[in-house]
């Protein structure tokens, strides 16, 4: 039986410290318990997966968007600054 | 690629950083071109995030303008240990605290505070999709969350997507708002964001995990939703 090994991750604790484990926060132990998890819960796998590609979505949300008003303006400011 | 390695954008920031060390070199020099550049770079981006701290979008004009007088005044002394952009941004956020305490409204730093995030238990998954207590696989999913890889790319990468992501970013509590437009949609990393907003490492790291399990879960109610 696979259910319940005393040092088993649970799905819901997982989706808890994923941060961590993203942003490389976990120690040496947390981090080999995440991922021996994950190699045998397709869920958790699914989950980040998911977590990874909306990160990856929020991360193309700046377009530029120019204002050649608030520029011209700027380049203003930067003439001035230059003459003193 | 939809997934794989290194999708935090901060891993990106490499190619950032040398253009943004390329400008500044110019902006010692004086050049206007240089410096015509970093405001094409960050111009818009500074009114983003000015307008987090302050009451209106004129003044976060105002607010991102002083910015640069500030980069302009103080390019000389910056030693150059921290990024530019980091540098940048901290400049920005002194300049909106500034701005709220001259105009006595309440700026929303006092939310960074440890309190402010101390007292909620919120959880990144509704306790419902995992099983309960007593069952055999107690706090294991319920169901599986569905498989994204077989979603379309073009479905990601759609106004329709970045519109919802960008509406379950605006409604998440101000604090993580600011956490998780410097950390992902910015990229920067994580130790820089702290020093930009003087918060811990811990307190940035909750309000992000906060911030990005909501716009996950945001995510998965619109793509799930036909």
């Amino acid at each position: 039986m696979a259910t319940a090994q005393g040092d088993d991750l649970a799905c819901q604790e997982l989706v808890e410290i994923i941060t961590e484990y993203l942003e490389g926060t976990l120690s040496d132990a947390e981090r080999e318990r995440f991922e021996s998890h994950l190699e045998i819960c397709e869920g958790c796998r699914r989950y980040l997966d998911q977590m990874r590609t909306t990160i990856r979505v929020i991360g193309r949300l700046t377009e530029e968007d120019r204002d050649p008003a608030a520029k011209d303006q700027l380049l203003q400011l930067f003439r001035e600054w230059n003459r003193t | 690629m939809l997934t794989g390695e290194g999708t935090s954008p901060a891993d990106a920031a490499g190619d950032f950083r040398t253009d943004d060390e390329q400008l500044l070199l110019g902006l010692r020099r004086h050049d206007e071109q240089a410096f015509a550049a970093l405001v094409d770079r960050y111009h818009a981006r500074l009114v983003r995030l000015a307008s987090l701290f302050v009451a209106n979008q004129a003044v976060a004009e105002e607010v991102a303008q002083e910015t640069w007088i500030g980069v302009l005044q103080g390019i000389d002394r910056f030693a150059e240990r921290s990024s530019f952009r980091t540098w940048l941004f901290r400049i920005l956020t002194n300049q909106a605290k500034r701005r709220g305490q001259r105009e006595a409204r309440s700026v929303p730093f006092a939310a960074f505070s440890p309190q402010a995030d101390a007292d909620d238990a919120e959880c990144a998954v509704e306790p419902e999709r995992f099983l309960p207590a007593g069952d055999e696989w107690a706090e294991h999913w319920v169901s599986y969350p569905s498989n994204w890889r077989e979603t379309p790319e073009e479905r990601f990468l759609s106004d329709e997507t970045r519109a919802l992501v960008q509406q379950a970013i605006d409604a998440l509590p101000l604090n993580q708002r600011i956490v998780i437009t410097l950390r992902d949609v910015e990229g920067i990393p994580s130790t820089e964001v702290c020093n930009v907003l003087a918060i811990s490492e811990t307190n940035q790291r909750v309000l992000l995990h906060r911030a990005r399990s909501k716009v996950r879960g945001q995510l998965e109610r619109y793509l799930e939703e036909r």
